[in-house]
């Protein structure tokens, strides 16, 4: 199965995939610090295990960031 | 208003521009924005809005300048280690720009202050380091129908996206707050300093574009970038109705302080 994760081409051998499973294989150690979109869909972190993903299926995460500084304010 | 000779000549770059002109520089120095955090981003930020003849800025810091602090905050200089940050911002900004009106407020976001502070502004710039002051002006700016433009950084990656009332939020993307430990501080996990200005820059440049009305700005989308491979992207989102501040049901209808989990050397004293 062919998809693209945060825009880049990600393949994997198996025809069954859940999104959670794609993280755990685009080294987010945690779902708790990303926010995930399936196909310009947000999924809930609850979710993650239980969707599946399907060939050509977009996959977007994007990292919690805080700032540079400490003590900022 | 009428631009007097000083000003033609100090802003004949941003007149010559097509999408400014005198007509947009007007609008600049007629603009009041609020940057609330005076680090790695505000600094960046309000050097070069400072530079650009905002009419008025509102500095909201309540730390003083550490040593670790210089290798990205540019906005403070050596000397300055030990001094209110917003102070010392406001000094640089004064001696960059005299037409500067500068309003400093020397403590930190929090739920019981921050609709007063963001009331008098047409625009806030997120430049804080923790996920309680992020969520916080994101839900003060939603309820207050104020716009306002996030910005994150930690090690060499960086994301920025705009509010405008009645598009999507921060919370759309991120709903709350993560985790305790589930995401690095950044002062265990690292900044290279020039990440700071890049994004401190886009944010610059957020505000100007907002205030002068030209272009398509960061607003249902979120930049996204690694400095480390010189990668941008960008992340098209929609508002999200299960949103909790902004969504069809909200459970988010005042403002109520989270406990701050974050960029904080506990170690170091007070934080």
């Amino acid at each position: 199965m062919t998809l693209k994760v945060n825009g880049k081409v990600f393949t994997a051998a198996e025809a069954a995939l859940t999104v959670a499973e794609v993280l755990q294989r685009s080294s987010v150690a945690n779902p708790e610090m990303v926010a995930v979109q399936l196909n310009g869909e947000f999924v809930a972190k609850e979710k993650l295990a239980q969707t599946p993903v399907a060939q050509d299926d977009e996959v977007d995460f994007i990292y919690f960031m805080g700032g540079g500084a400490k003590r900022d304010i | 208003m009428n631009l007097n000779d000083a000003q033609i000549e100090r802003y004949s770059r941003h007149i010559i521009l097509g999408n400014v002109g005198v007509e947009g520089q007007e609008k600049i120095l007629a603009g009041k924005v609020l940057i609330i955090g005076t680090g790695g981003l505000g600094a960046p930020v309000a050097l070069y809005l400072a530079a650009a003849g905002l009419g008025t800025i509102g500095l909201v810091d309540g730390d003083v300048v550490d040593l670790s602090n210089l290798q990205r905050q540019v906005i403070h200089f050596t000397p300055d280690v030990g001094r209110p940050k917003v102070l010392s911002a406001k000094d640089k900004i004064a001696a960059i720009n005299p037409d500067v009106r500068v309003i400093t407020y020397e403590t930190r976001v929090a739920a019981a202050n921050i609709a007063g502070i963001i009331k008098d502004y047409d625009f806030i710039v997120d430049g804080t380091d923790n996920f309680a002051a992020k969520f916080l002006i994101n839900d003060a700016c939603v309820l207050g129908g104020k716009p306002f433009s996030h910005g994150g950084i930690l090690r060499f990656d960086g994301q920025t996206l705009t509010y405008v009332p009645g598009q999507a939020c921060y919370r759309c993307v991120f709903t709350a707050p993560p985790p305790k430990g589930a995401v690095p501080t950044c002062s265990q996990a690292g900044i290279l300093g020039a990440v700071a200005g890049m994004l401190g820059t886009i944010q610059a440049a957020e505000v100007l574009r907002f205030l002068i009305g030209k272009g398509e700005l960061l607003v249902n989308r979120l930049l996204v970038f690694d400095a480390l491979n010189m990668n941008f992207r960008t992340v098209k989102f929609a508002r999200n109705p299960a949103c909790p501040v902004c969504g069809e049901r909200p459970s988010i209808t005042t403002l109520v302080d989270a406990e701050p989990a974050v960029c904080d050397l506990k170690s170091r004293g007070r934080g």
